[in-house]
């Protein structure tokens, strides 16, 4: 039996567009600041989540993005919350939060910490919003890294398969910092399946890369 | 009071992110935590730095922040006895 | 298997600058807490655990030619790393060792106009922080960095070790660092998350937690060759898991956590291993204490010895998991159980067995736990050869 890790769904959005297994599925001119344009798309996918106004920008990027990847791929929806793990990472941690934050603190003679906005001064809350909006309990990692690192990922995630009874991972790049963002979020599964494989990519630093770049 | 009552829910609805909500569906005598509009201790906290930051007033233990914080009337309340002018 | 050992470590805290140092006043049951006013955002100072700079400054100046170029936070790394190494046979430089920063805020104080002025927006990126250091050593590989909150510590150990394991790598190390700032400070203070008094995890009358500063070093290897202990302390499974729940509070039922520990016991049992010792997470708020000893309970440790180093570190967030790792690895190595501080009756609503006093017990295997905002859990065992 072949077990071989597979690269099954892919989402992107950047530029004010949401592609989704490499086809453009929404889309707003680029005048649109990025927190209207995660909101038109939350709206658009007809999420019914209220909290996803509380979140700051970051965690909206990335809970929309794997929002939009798991539509096109519902059966990861079926494994045991434990066996579904999730390893991102990004450039700037919670840079933009954390501005927002200090905003609130700088001036003595205006000192009002806010703690709605220091909750997300931590670029793992991107990962705990996911987990809390779909009962992901398994593996968590955050990573930081100046560029995207297929191979960082790509030596966890083995890992994680090798060590633990994981049956899930989804992995990739969520980064946001002033007007610049971009996410890139695949789910990776233990596919032993021929016929199921011949759409996928297999899971490796190369395949990793080439998506990530496309 | 009517006009702090209006004034209140639409800096909670800020405050709190509350984008889809408006200033109508917020009803002023129901729970703000548990059940009504379902807050939690995020929120509670948040209202606690609205009060201290456009009101002047601290609250200043668990208990008394439970009681103030009850619903916009009894936030509305507490403003009205106690704001300095 | 590929063995992980743990070659050395050191423990820069205010309690001292080496394991060794810090460990001796664990035993005597000194305290690392302060009421300095250090950082000073409310009327009543808060105790913290905190440095003092000037002696890293001049401690810094004995292996490095000029110190302006570093941030605080990177003096302190740069000094627990040169520290562990001495202990080792390390070759630093070499392609087959990483660095793994784990950190929460990293150099939030540049932040802070002087600092903003002197080191610039760049440095507040993790990563560059990691590259200063790396640099420093003249290290091979690119590090890499975790910031995941208050499991980053123990995360970048459980991921380190499983680089090993997989033979990915020869050597790590492991460097969990933060310091205190008026940012973070800030940042509890509205939570409402601070005591106005030295911590008391799972004590009755815990109010909440104090924040430390801190840097702990750990270097694993599976190459012998490495490690100049002749009795090293080996690094066993680990695992990280979410609660799911909420992005702040804890699991009432200690879901992620408990399933970390869970699978740590069940594959214990299969080699035959007794988990002897915990060294918990225990931050000393109402919430944390209470839902660690829940999960601690589910998976039937209620009975194994505990105990909280934040009692006298208080919370050194990135650098938490790190340094009461390395404490749970002097533990068992000196078969000694330290006392939990700030503990004289229960406060949470299972029985667990907090450590009352430092005293003697043989023991062969440490669980280290550790949860943090995100709703994130870990945990990893240590364990004599």
């Amino acid at each position: 039996m072949n077990k071989q890790l597979y690269i099954t769904g892919i989402c992107k959005i950047s530029d004010n567009n949401i592609s989704l297994n490499g086809k453009s599925v929404f889309s707003n001119p680029k005048q649109i600041p990025v927190n209207e344009f995660l909101k038109n798309g939350y709206r658009d996918f007809k999420t019914q989540y209220p909290k996803f106004f509380k979140m700051d920008s970051i965690c909206k990027l990335g809970f929309l993005t794997v929002e939009i990847l798991l539509g096109g791929n519902p059966s990861i929806k079926a494994y045991p919350s434990e066996l579904v793990g999730v390893v991102l990472s990004n450039s700037s941690s919670s840079l933009n939060t954390d501005i927002d934050f200090y905003e609130t603190i700088k001036d003595t003679e205006n000192y009002f910490p806010s703690p709605a906005v220091f909750v997300y001064t931590l670029p793992n809350i991107i990962i705990g919003e996911i987990c809390i909006r779909h009962k992901f309990k398994g593996e968590n990692v955050f990573f930081v890294s100046e560029q995207f690192d297929p191979n960082i990922l790509f030596n966890t995630i083995q890992n994680i398969f090798a060590f633990t009874n994981i049956q899930c991972v989804i992995t990739g790049w969520v980064e946001l910092l002033n007007t610049h963002y971009d996410s890139f979020l695949c789910t990776i599964e233990r596919i032993n399946n021929d016929e199921e494989t011949v759409n996928n990519d297999i899971f490796d630093i190369e395949n990793l890369s080439n998506i990530y770049l496309k | 009071m009517q006009n702090l009552i209006y004034k209140l829910k639409q800096e909670i609805i800020e405050a709190l992110n509350l984008e889809e909500m408006t200033v109508d569906e917020i009803e002023t005598n129901a729970p703000l935590f548990m059940d009504g509009l379902g807050l939690d201790s995020i929120d509670a906290l948040e209202l606690t730095v609205l009060l201290e930051k456009e009101y002047g007033l601290k609250i200043h233990t668990a208990e008394e922040g439970k009681q103030i914080l009850y619903s916009v009337r009894t936030m509305a309340e507490y403003i009205t006895k106690n704001q300095k002018v | 298997m590929i063995p992980v050992y743990v070659a050395s470590d050191c423990i820069i805290t205010s309690l001292g600058f080496s394991s060794k140092e810090n460990f001796e006043h664990l035993k005597a049951g000194v305290i690392g807490l302060t009421k300095t006013g250090k950082i000073s955002v409310s009327s009543t100072p808060y105790y913290t655990s905190h440095i003092d700079f000037d002696l890293v400054e001049s401690r810094f100046k004995e292996i490095a030619q000029s110190s302006a170029a570093y941030t605080n936070l990177e003096k302190l790394a740069i000094l627990s790393i040169s520290e562990s190494l001495s202990l080792s046979n390390l070759n630093i430089k070499g392609e087959d060792t990483l660095l793994i920063l784990s950190t929460t805020k990293g150099n939030i104080d540049v932040m802070q106009n002087e600092l903003y002025t002197l080191f610039g927006k760049h440095r507040l990126y993790l990563w560059e922080s990691a590259r200063w250091i790396k640099d420093f050593f003249k290290m091979t590989n690119t590090p890499v960095v975790i910031s995941n909150a208050c499991i980053s510590g123990v995360l970048a150990i459980i991921l380190g070790s499983r680089m090993i394991r997989s033979g990915q790598i020869k050597n790590v190390v492991i460097t969990g660092v933060d310091i205190l700032s008026k940012f973070v400070v800030s940042g509890f203070h509205s939570f409402q998350a601070l005591s106005p008094n030295p911590c008391r995890p799972f004590d009755i009358s815990r109010d909440g937690l104090n924040l430390g500063e801190g840097c702990g070093t750990i270097i694993l290897t599976s190459d012998e060759k490495t490690i100049a202990d002749s009795n090293p302390i080996l690094i066993g499974e680990g695992y990280s898991g979410n609660d799911a729940n909420h992005i702040s509070g804890p699991s009432r039922t200690g879901e992620g956590l408990y399933l970390c520990i869970k699978q740590i016991v069940d594959n214990a049992l299969t080699t035959g291993k007794t988990i002897d010792y915990i060294s918990s997470h225990g931050t000393a708020t109402l919430y944390n204490d209470e839902m660690e000893s829940i999960a601690l309970t589910r998976a039937g440790l209620a009975h194994v010895p505990v105990n909280s180093y934040k009692g006298y570190w208080g919370h050194t967030l990135g650098a938490a998991g790190v340094i009461e790792s390395i404490a749970g690895i002097h533990s068992i190595k000196n078969n000694l159980l330290i006392q939990s501080a700030g503990y004289t009756k229960s406060g949470v609503s299972q029985a667990i067995n907090v450590i009352e006093k430092t005293e003697e017990k043989k023991l062969n295997t440490c669980l280290k736990i550790a949860s943090g905002f995100g709703g994130c859990n870990a945990g990893v065992l240590f364990h004599k050869r």
